[in-house]
This record gives structure tokens, C-alpha cells and sequence, in this order.
């Protein structure tokens, strides 16, 4: 059945998937992944604050985050931000912006909104005392937060945290909608330039489909270890 | 050095934890607060360094307000050292680092001096081969003594403990209970939460005894424990030194 394919093509495509498609996705979802744990953590941090109105607007942007199809922001952003920079700066034409940064602030803004989650649920696992004895030491909220709440939260969140950076990683395919090369946009173009969409497609499956399985794997490895230290 | 006075708490207007409890410890002093469960004696410890906040009244440690908005909370928790009913030391951390992190980040002291520090109080509590190990790997009354030890090393001027020993298992009470003698004849000023009315007796100086929010009695341990005036107390006292 495989008698019509060429998978030469393949072969022959190699150096311009990996070396340009690849290093893009990946690049893309580490930074996003940082990005969004970053801000995501700080969202968690907001909404759990004493202060309703901080706690408030934290709620408002992970819900409407949530709410819309990442393919939309990534769409809207990219073609909005433009404008809204103008509108900024006060700027004679709209500013532009890379497909690059405009796709990665996008991925961790929305990331942060899913990571925020995470993390929230993390740092409600950490009994009350624990803070309360930190506090009872004499360390300020900032050094509770960073030396005894966050590092237990983090750790008690490390399978979760890796699972949804898996799911971005699969994600970062969707910047297809703006013609960037990523691994997923370099099949796409070296397939339709060569006339071969179901070789390609199909290698592009494998290839996300092994690395998302290797890291899943690597995940479980990691709960099981965590579930001995504790 | 703490001063109780005219303290209220409430939730809410028809839920009241603390009523009027005015009460002081002074410099050297151990005393020992115990009433039924629900009396709101760990809530009263717990206004002391500020981990509780309370409607109105005064609590002062020190000379320093605890309830003044000024005032450097954690400054003065720094010198308020406290042990609680599960322990909490820091799972993530091992034995040493429990000891040392505030020391560093409070204190300001260097490593060396935090280490030295910390194993000089790990060795009198008698942990110092646990000094490497995580929480987790220590039994209940370990990591109890390893709390105090925490909290000695920040040179407390006063120590609190919350119900210290009730979640541990009978056989570990003593060599907690231990530590704390020890700390007390050697002239730390303490208020204790505590049922374990063996310890009262041997190292308190006085005794409050509190039901539903309210200092029934507060009292020297002699007085206390040969005559309590309110009935109260002592049902309280024929119901725990029956056994």
C-alpha cells in the first residue's frame, strides 16, 4: 500500500524540519512553559492574596483566558497588537511586532492563566501551619512565599506542571495560523511544495507523538520518585 | 513581658472566642494554660505573636504592641519563638536547613555561624546524627524536639507552645515534655498549652485555666491544683486526673 509513497522526501527534509521547525517549537514552548509558570504563579499568588480587588481581577483574566479557543488568541493577538501598540505609543502607523513575539507573549499569557491553576491548587495542598510557622519565625510573606510555600507547591505540582507543558507543546502547532515555521508549518510547506501532504502529515504525527510519549513516561518515572521522598 | 489585657475576638457577632481575657507572664515565668477543647486556649497563644488577629483589647510582648499596625510583625515573631501541635517543620528541608533557613533569612547570620548554631541545639535536644535526614525520616517526637530546636535558635525571649505533645504517641510524650523541663529550669519564660498536668506540676509557676472563650481562673499551681475556686476548673480537673 506504501508502493506510491516516497519517503525520501522525508530524508531530504530533515535538516529543515529539525534545524528550523524544531528549535522553533521547542524554543517556543520552553519559553512559554517559564513564561507562564512565571505570571501563572504570580496570578495564583494574586487570587489567593488577602486583597479582593487583586484576587478579583486575577479571576476575571483566568476566566476569559480560559473561555476563548487559543487558535483565536493567537489569531487576534497577532493582528490586534499592532493597532494596540499604536494606540499606545501614539505612533503614526501600527508598531510591528515578530511573528515570534507576538506568538510567544501570546502562548504565556494564555499558559499563565492554565499554570496559575496549577499553581493555585499547589499551594493549597500546603497545610496552614506551614506558612503560620514560617511566620512565626519572623520570615515576611515574600520569604514564606519563596523559601517554604512555592518550593512544596512546586514540587507537590512537578507531574501536572510537565503535563500541561506536554499539551503546550502540542499547542505551539497552532501558530500555523500566522505561516510561521514551526516543526508542524515546515512539514506543512516542504508537503505542499513536493506534493507529498501524507508522508509528511504522517512523519509529523510520529515525531509529536514520540517525544509527547517519552516525556509522559518521563512524568511517571518522576510521580513515582516524588512519591517515595514524601 | 506579655501582657494579656481586655482581649475579644469574634467571627461573627454571635460566634465569640475570646471574651475579656486579661492575663500577663512575666520575665522567667512558666505558665501553663489548659481547658477543654474549644476554650480558646490555642487561639489566646496564638494572639500573643500575632498568627491570630483578635477584634479588641491590647496584647503587648515585651513593651512591643502586638495589635498596633507599626509594629514590625516580623521582627517581633523573630523573637517569639513557637512550637506547635503537628510540629511543622518544613518537609522539603533537611533537619539543619529547618534550623538554619530563618536564621539566615531573618537573622542574618552566615551559614557557618546558622550551622554551628543549629548543631549546637540539635545535640541538646540529642538529634544531632538526624542533623542530614528530611522531616519525614524522623518519628513524631523527634520532630518535635526538632521544632523547639528550631525555634531556640532564633534566641527567643519568650517561648509559646501550642498543645506540644498531643499529636504525639504516648511513649514520646517524656522525651519531649524533657526538653521543655529543662528549658524551663533554666529560666526560659514559657506559656504552654498543654493537658499534661505532670508537666504543670513540676515546672509551672502558674495555671489559667479557660472554658468557652473566658479566663476562669488563673491561678499560682498550688492554688490551682489543691483548691481550684470555680467549679468548673474543677470538673475539668476530676475529669483529666482520673485516669
Amino acid at each position: 500500500m506504501f508502493s506510491n509513497f516516497d519517503f525520501g522526501v522525508i530524508i531530504r527534509a530533515l535538516p529543515y524540519l529539525f534545524y528550523e521547525g524544531m528549535t522553533f517549537t521547542l524554543l517556543l514552548t520552553g519559553l512559554a512553559a517559564l513564561g507562564g509558570l512565571v505570571f501563572g504563579t504570580a496570578i495564583a499568588l494574586m487570587r489567593l492574596s488577602g486583597y479582593k480587588i487583586l484576587g478579583r481581577i486575577a479571576g476575571v483574566y483566568v476566566d476569559f483566558m480560559r473561555s476563548l479557543p487559543l487558535v483565536l488568541v493567537i489569531f487576534w493577538f497577532y493582528f490586534l497588537v499592532p493597532y494596540i501598540g499604536q494606540w499606545v505609543t501614539g505612533a503614526s502607523r501600527p508598531i510591528s511586532v515578530g511573528a515570534f513575539a507576538s506568538s510567544l507573549i501570546t502562548f504565556i499569557m494564555f499558559e499563565a492563566a492554565y499554570f496559575s491553576e496549577i499553581m493555585r491548587a499547589g499551594i493549597q495542598s500546603i497545610s496552614r501551619g506551614q506558612p503560620a510557622a514560617a511566620n512565626a519565625l519572623g520570615l515576611t510573606y515574600a520569604q514564606t512565599m519563596r523559601y517554604v510555600v512555592l518550593p512544596q507547591a512546586f514540587r507537590n505540582m512537578l507531574p501536572v506542571l510537565i503535563t500541561q507543558t506536554i499539551v503546550l507543546f502540542q499547542d505551539t502547532s497552532l501558530v500555523y495560523v500566522l505561516s510561521i515555521t514551526d516543526f508542524l508549518g515546515a512539514a506543512s510547506k516542504v508537503a505542499q511544495r513536493d506534493g507529498r501532504l501524507v508522508e509528511m502529515y504522517l512523519f509529523a504525527a510520529i515525531v509529536y507523538f514520540t517525544i509527547s510519549c517519552i516525556a509522559s513516561f518521563g512524568v511517571r518515572r518522576l510521580q513515582a520518585r516524588i512519591a517515595i521522598i514524601r | 513581658m506579655i501582657e494579656i489585657s481586655h482581649v475579644n475576638k469574634w467571627y461573627s457577632p454571635t460566634f465569640q472566642v475570646l471574651t475579656d481575657c486579661t492575663t500577663s507572664v512575666t520575665k522567667g515565668e512558666v505558665v501553663v494554660v489548659c481547658g477543654p477543647s474549644g476554650s480558646g486556649k490555642s487561639t489566646l497563644i496564638k494572639c500573643v505573636n500575632a498568627l491570630e488577629p483578635f477584634q479588641s483589647g491590647d496584647i503587648s510582648v515585651d513593651g512591643t504592641k502586638v495589635n498596633d499596625p507599626k509594629t514590625n510583625l516580623p521582627k517581633l515573631r523573630s523573637r517569639v519563638g513557637m512550637v506547635f501541635q503537628h510540629f511543622e517543620l518544613f518537609p522539603h528541608l533537611k533537619i539543619i536547613d529547618n534550623l538554619c533557613l530563618a536564621q539566615q533569612k531573618v537573622l542574618g547570620r552566615s551559614s557557618d555561624q546558622a550551622v554551628a548554631k543549629g548543631m549546637q541545639l540539635l545535640e541538646r535536644v540529642g538529634l544531632k546524627e538526624q542533623a542530614q535526614k528530611f522531616p519525614a525520616q524522623l518519628s513524631g517526637g523527634q520532630q518535635q524536639r526538632v521544632a523547639i530546636a528550631r525555634a531556640l535558635a532564633m534566641d527567643p525571649i519568650v517561648m509559646l507552645f501550642d498543645e506540644p505533645t498531643s499529636a504525639l504517641d504516648p511513649e514520646m510524650v517524656s522525651e519531649v515534655l524533657d526538653v521543655m523541663v529543662d528549658l524551663a529550669h533554666e529560666g526560659m519564660t514559657m506559656m504552654v498549652v498543654t493537658h499534661e498536668m505532670g508537666f504543670a506540676r513540676k515546672v509551672a509557676n502558674r495555671v489559667i485555666f479557660m472554658d468557652r472563650g473566658e479566663i476562669v481562673e488563673d491561678a499560682p499551681k498550688e492554688d490551682f491544683f489543691g483548691q481550684p475556686r470555680s467549679d468548673r476548673a474543677q470538673k475539668f480537673l476530676s475529669k483529666i486526673l482520673s485516669h
